[in-house]
């Protein structure tokens, strides 16, 4: 114990000594992840607060582009700029001037119409509804909306634009068809036959968190996800910490020493872990206090902070166990440094902080459940989003803690082959 | 006593053995010195007899204790001066000898004591609380080599003590470990400097190509070798003017 003691105080004093590893370890996650959240969070409002400018070409002039041109200016997306010629806008859009460009065709509201009003008074007359015996159907031409998107526009924002164009033209359809009966039907204009109101709606249901709903918001998504991604970055300090030993000599001495090499490993956890812990602390300050000052969310821990803290703990504790094997391996820091960096940010990606995991091919969901960053998410997850209780976090801390064992234990393993005499 | 039977070390990949079939008896408080041209096995030896590597073939044992058996035991016995500075840079003096000492299971106010009179001996004392990064070369070699005394070693191992320090330094540490002898404490040791050795030491071997070529006291070795006026030139004339380069 007195040795664990001496070395973990030693570390500690190494650690300290180090002004510009200290402002690293701490500063840096917190630039990250405020950097991070604050971009996570504009994409986010993209579809509500944030206004991107797009181009309209309206060739049809009625009521149909208008009806468009309203939703798209409600929609509170995008700023309407009005071109009139089509191939300008295309080039404007093409060169990534603009995100998009809408062409609404010449005649589309009396195409519509005419098409609309066809099979209306064809479907009464089957119906002998209709006076008029059968008539001859003039050929209507289809009508097409042009789309144009700048090449490096990401696939979620044209899904999500193309969906929005789709359900405005079909709604626009299903009244002109409603209106097309009204005055089939009915002489008096004002006589409401049909309810147009949509008869199925959806709700979602959130979890409850104090008998209220709990409305998760960016942040709580954002800061648990990059949390975690700078709690594995501890790797990489770690493992230069233990390759510099060995190439100033002090590891030398200590082999010569009456000392276990898991004793030595076990000063550096400890201030490790403290130091990850350090990290989640100013972290959670961060998103509590500096979120709302600069217009983000803020992070709610109210009634979670224990579990917080202990599945911090744990996915600290992985990370350093990580960073122990790797640092007992390398044999420079050219070796540990890149590869410790480049480590992350895989496991990072497989464990699904950048994308979620169910949008993954199966491979990769698959192997995402052999990253550690996955389960120490899913516990930030359950915490923060679900309302998990600590037995709802067992298997995720059991998991995160056996990855420390396991690591920490090749890690002296392999010390002990490579060096035994 | 450390008695050495048939020790040999090839490395991964090399053509020769670095230490090669080697067989030596040190006696207790003995002062031995080992000598040698560049890659002549040197420091092979003593980090074998310190279990910092392994030998390919033969045993040793240092008081009838050997690694397998007894590894806790001799890392007790026996302290280590590397050719290196195995210092922790950033941490003064004193922190880093109560670091080491602690590793040997001192403590308290017993370890500062022992720590406090090693720097008072070897003139570092009013730079106990200084940043060894901030050290010349000859005092990192003193703290150096207090780092391996702390505990009272019975065997003490030197690897080239003296390198790259000055006269002064070199007087200091040399009549330290006089008086770590004059103690009882066993001491083996490398270097290059062979009137120093000459001096210091009361038996040297020279070793080249792994092997031990000849072995006594310093002053029956220059007097059995013809045309010789010190261990210098018994040194040249077993081992040639050849240079030793390896890479």
């Amino acid at each position: 114990m007195h040795k664990l003691l001496a070395s973990t105080y030693k570390e500690f004093l190494l650690l300290s000594r180090d002004i510009g590893g200290i402002a690293i370890l701490f500063i840096m996650p917190l630039v990250l992840i405020v950097t991070i959240t604050l971009i996570q969070d504009s994409t986010f409002k993209t579809v509500t607060d944030v206004t991107i400018p797009i181009l309209v070409v309206d060739n049809d002039k009625d009521n149909v582009s208008t009806t468009i041109l309203n939703g798209l200016k409600d929609s509170n997306a995008f700023e309407i700029i009005t071109k009139s010629h089509e191939t300008e806008a295309k080039d404007l859009v093409f060169k990534g001037k603009y995100q998009l460009a809408i062409v609404i065709p010449d005649g589309l509201t009396t195409g519509l119409q005419s098409k609309i009003d066809q099979n209306v008074e064809e479907l009464l007359a089957k119906f002998s509804l209709e006076e008029n015996t059968k008539k001859e159907n003039t050929v209507i031409e289809q009508k097409e909306v042009r789309l144009y998107f700048d090449p490096a526009t990401q696939l979620s924002f044209k899904s999500s634009v193309k969906n929005g164009i789709d359900k405005m033209i079909s709604k626009i359809e299903t009244q002109s068809i409603y209106q097309a009966f009204q005055e089939q039907i009915s002489d008096d204009p004002s006589e409401k036959i049909f309810e147009t109101d949509s008869f199925i709606t959806f709700k979602e249901v959130l979890p409850e968190n104090k008998q209220e709903d709990y409305i998760p918001n960016s942040v709580q998504h954002n800061v648990p996800a990059w949390t975690l991604f700078a709690i594995f970055f501890i790797i990489v300090p770690l493992s230069i910490n233990i390759v510099k030993e060995k190439s100033q000599g002090t590891f030398v001495r200590l082999r010569t020493n009456p000392v276990s090499y898991a004793t030595v490993l076990g000063g550096k956890t400890i201030i490790y872990l403290i130091v990850c812990l350090i990290q989640f602390i100013l972290m959670l300050l961060v998103g509590v206090y500096l979120f709302p000052a600069i217009g983000l969310p803020t992070l709610d821990v109210s009634g979670r902070l224990p579990l917080l803290f202990i599945v911090a703990f744990f996915a600290g504790l992985a990370a350093i166990g990580l960073g122990l094997l790797l640092g007992t391996i390398a044999k420079t820091q050219e070796q540990s440094a890149p590869f410790g960096a480049t480590l992350v940010v895989i496991l990072a990606a497989m464990g699904g902080v950048w994308v979620p995991v169910f949008i993954m091919p199966k491979i990769m969901q698959t192997l995402s459940h052999i990253s550690p960053m996955n389960w120490g998410l899913n516990a930030f997850y359950d915490v923060f989003l679900r309302n998990g209780t600590l037995l709802d976090l067992l298997p995720e801390i059991a998991l995160l803690l056996l990855f420390f064992i396991i690591t920490t234990g090749i890690a002296i393993i392999y010390n002990e082959k490579k060096n035994a005499v | 006593m450390i008695t050495i039977e048939q020790v040999s070390k090839k490395y991964k990949g090399a053509d020769m053995f670095s230490v090669s079939n080697l067989s030596l008896q040190i006696h207790d408080k003995e002062i031995f010195g080992l000598l040698g041209p560049n890659g002549a096995g040197k420091t092979t030896l003593i980090s074998i007899l310190c279990s910092l590597i392994k030998p390919t073939s033969g045993t040793f044992s240092i008081n009838s204790l050997t690694y397998k058996q007894h590894k806790n035991q001799l890392k007790q016995l026996i302290g280590i001066v590397p050719q290196e500075y195995a210092l922790y840079p950033t941490l003064t003096a004193f922190e880093n000898l109560k670091y080491f000492g602690s590793m040997y299971g001192l403590k308290g106010k017993q370890l500062d004591e022992q720590i406090n009179n090693s720097l008072e001996h070897l003139g570092l004392l009013k730079f106990a609380h200084k940043k060894i990064g901030t050290f010349s070369g000859g005092m990192k070699r003193r703290v150096n080599l207090i780092a391996s005394i702390l505990h009272n070693p019975k065997v003490l191992f030197l690897d080239e003590p003296t390198v790259g320090v000055d006269v002064q330094s070199k007087n200091v540490i040399i009549q330290y470990l006089q008086d770590l002898n004059q103690k009882g404490t066993t001491i083996i040791y490398t270097s290059h400097h062979l009137n120093e050795a000459e001096n210091f030491c009361t038996r040297v071997a020279i070793i080249d190509h792994g092997k031990i070529i000849t072995k006594g006291q310093p002053n029956k070795l220059i007097t059995e070798c013809d045309g010789a006026h010190n261990l210098e030139d018994v040194f040249l004339s077993l081992t040639g003017k050849a240079l030793r380069d390896h890479a």
